[in-house]
């Protein structure tokens, strides 16, 4: 049963998964580590791009991640509008903590049920030249439909790490959660700013998708067992850390291929529910936390 | 203390919902039992959720781990229904007085990701142990009912007990000492505890009651469909409607989940018969998401506010006739 040949490609099969996770992962860790809004409907937002990306993919031929990045700017949008409707709703007049997050499960409902009502329940796929070869290094193998997500998820990943960090606007994202108040005497509107952000994290939630369904194949209810995991991500990490978010997917994904190989591919859903109880228990500012 | 009227129409109430199993056609009553399990559902919810305002997205885990006691007890000794239904109410009780144990302490918005990450852990417990059927799931055979006209009839009746045992049990709390309590710590916890009220007892209090209350709810369960899988016991739905119904009919009080779960319950009912079982998920996340944004104190809050401009407008009528007098 045990064997480093085994061993190793658990290991780098669990890298490449987790590097995946960090890209469903870093809308969550924008609008929930940075603007502290509870958007439990993300992964629903996830599997909404799995699906215009397999939409688009079955209509066109598009290539999966041209796709979702084709969706990217409608994604935007769509945050902007969710987020200005919660804003609205609950931020304003200081209701998110009860009615928000009630608020963020029904849209979560929403946009499932929707997709069943237009889909159906059965699993759908994409297809591109790339998916089902194998690229052999040693005795380790690297699946073309694992590798393309972390490559992208990569990339992604560093570009938001970048924008946040170095331009302005970034910097302001960054600003609005340490101090609205000094922000807003800077001249800066929060609530545009933060508007920006909930856009962002929900553009990010296309590619997520589009790298989904590469992975495999995506049905309607599948984001619900991506709720525990990216929030245990988000948390492990540290509210807001993309480092912190980066290195947590990277754990959480090489816990859950550890388990899937050595005890049960059944157990792995459980991985991240375990990882996140634990780090509420014990170390709730997460790794690169403030809490 | 308004106790009076209460429970004499409570029993009222009971010996009518009886009766009437001898009279009615058999559809009502699955029906009936269905609305019966999410009024209990909801109530259990509000107790937490809109008395105390901690939200509690794992519902379906504490209802499937109290259907899976009653699954568990009846694989090892197939005890009475009682029996199964007391056990359920230890095993979740405890199950939430664990959960709050390990997360009340703090930021509510952890609580209710802990509820989610938990029922999930317990579904995939359960999918993995296979005393109770793991993933393909446990039969149950049904108990001898000699004195109803039929089973389901039985099972109404034992629910709408419940159901009424239940909406006391919230009735009580909401107008005790710790239903003031529970209140202050919704309205502002730090002043709560400030003001010497023993904030974490009193949210461990009513998370157990929650739990409790659900897998009373659940215990049932297996015995009413007589099989259980880990799919059907942990659905989504039954965590939104949990969600839902206080929210439509309104958390303040204990009134507004009763009125959320009969109307939100019957409507479920009406559309899963009329038109498709899918639109009518969309029609409850769309009522959620609706009340919650434009009517945040639910169908109570309404009915006060239409209350009040009632008055205010009789008051001004009759202040216009003085003057015109």
């Amino acid at each position: 049963m045990f064997s480093i040949d085994l061993l190793s490609n658990a290991l780098v099969a669990g890298l490449l998964l987790g590097g995946f996770y960090a890209a469903v992962a870093l809308g969550l860790s924008i609008v929930f580590g940075q603007l502290d809004i509870v958007n439990i409907a993300h992964p629903a937002f996830v599997i909404l791009g799995s699906y215009v990306v397999y939409m688009m993919n079955t209509a066109y031929g598009l290539d999966p991640v041209l796709a979702g990045l084709l969706f990217t700017p409608l994604f935007f949008v769509l945050g902007v509008v969710v987020y200005r409707i919660y804003y609205a709703g609950f931020e304003r007049t200081g209701r998110e903590s009860l009615a928000g997050l009630a608020f963020f499960f029904g849209v979560m409902f929403i946009v499932e049920v929707t997709i069943i009502l237009i889909y159906g329940v059965d699993y759908r796929l994409v297809d591109a030249a790339y998916i089902g070869h194998t690229l052999h290094v040693g005795i380790i193998d690297l699946p073309y439909r694992m590798l393309v997500p972390f490559l992208a998820a990569m990339a992604m990943t560093g570009g938001i790490a970048f924008y946040l960090s170095r331009t302005f606007t970034g910097r302001a994202i960054l600003a609005v959660s340490q101090d609205r108040l000094a922000l807003e005497l800077m001249g800066a509107n929060p609530i545009r700013i933060k508007s920006l952000a909930f856009g962002i994290g929900l553009a990010t939630a296309a590619i997520a998708g589009a790298l989904l369904i590469i992975i495999g194949p995506v049905e309607p209810s599948f984001g619900r067992v991506y709720i525990g995991r990216v929030f245990a991500i988000v948390i492990l990490g540290g509210m807001g850390s993309i480092k912190g978010t980066l290195l947590a997917a990277l754990l959480i994904g090489v816990s859950e291929s550890m388990v899937q190989t050595f005890i049960g591919p059944s157990w792995a859903d459980a991985v991240a529910f375990s990882v996140l109880l634990l780090t509420l228990v014990l170390r709730p500012q997460g790794l690169y936390g403030r809490l | 203390m308004k106790i009076a009227p209460f429970w004499p129409a409570a029993a009222l109430l009971f010996v009518l919902g009886a009766a009437s199993t001898f009279a009615v056609d058999e559809y009502y009553f699955v029906a009936g039992y269905i609305v019966l399990q999410g009024l209990i559902m909801a109530t259990a919810w509000n107790i937490l959720g809109g008395f105390t305002g901690y939200v509690n997205f794992g519902s379906a885990g504490f209802f499937a781990m109290g259907a899976y006691t009653s699954v568990v007890l009846y694989t090892a000794i197939d005890p009475p229904v009682f029996v199964a239904i007391v056990a359920a109410a230890v095993v979740c009780g405890l199950l939430g007085f664990g959960a709050g144990y390990l997360t009340l302490r703090l930021r509510g918005v952890y609580f209710a990701i802990a509820t989610l990450a938990l029922a999930i852990v317990l579904e995939t417990l359960m999918v993995n142990w296979d005393y109770v059927g793991g993933a393909t799931g446990a039969f149950i055979i049904t108990p001898d009912t000699e004195f109803f006209p039929s089973y389901n009839a039985f099972m109404f009746v034992l629910m709408l007990a419940l159901a009424i045992g239940s909406v006391g049990l919230a009735r009580y709390l909401n107008y005790s000492r710790i239903g003031r309590g529970l209140a202050a710590i919704r309205d502002d916890e730090v002043a709560a505890e400030c003001a010497g009220v023993p904030t974490l007892r009193l949210k461990l209090i009513s998370t157990t009651i929650m739990g409790a209350m659900m897998g009373v709810a659940g215990a049932l369960y297996p015995y009413f469909v007589t099989f259980v899988e880990p799919l059907s016991a942990f659905n989504l739905i039954v965590a939104v409607n949990a969600i839902a119904m206080p929210m439509i009919g309104g958390t303040a009080t204990w009134v507004g989940p009763v009125i959320g779960a009969l109307l939100l319950g019957s409507v479920q009912e009406w559309t899963k018969v009329n038109i498709s079982s899918e639109l009518n998920l969309l029609i409850v996340g769309v009522l959620l998401v609706g009340f919650v944004a434009l009517a945040p104190q639910g169908i109570v809050g309404l009915a006060q506010k239409f209350g009040a401009w009632i008055r205010a407008h009789r008051e001004k009528r009759q202040g216009d006739g003085r003057a015109a007098a």
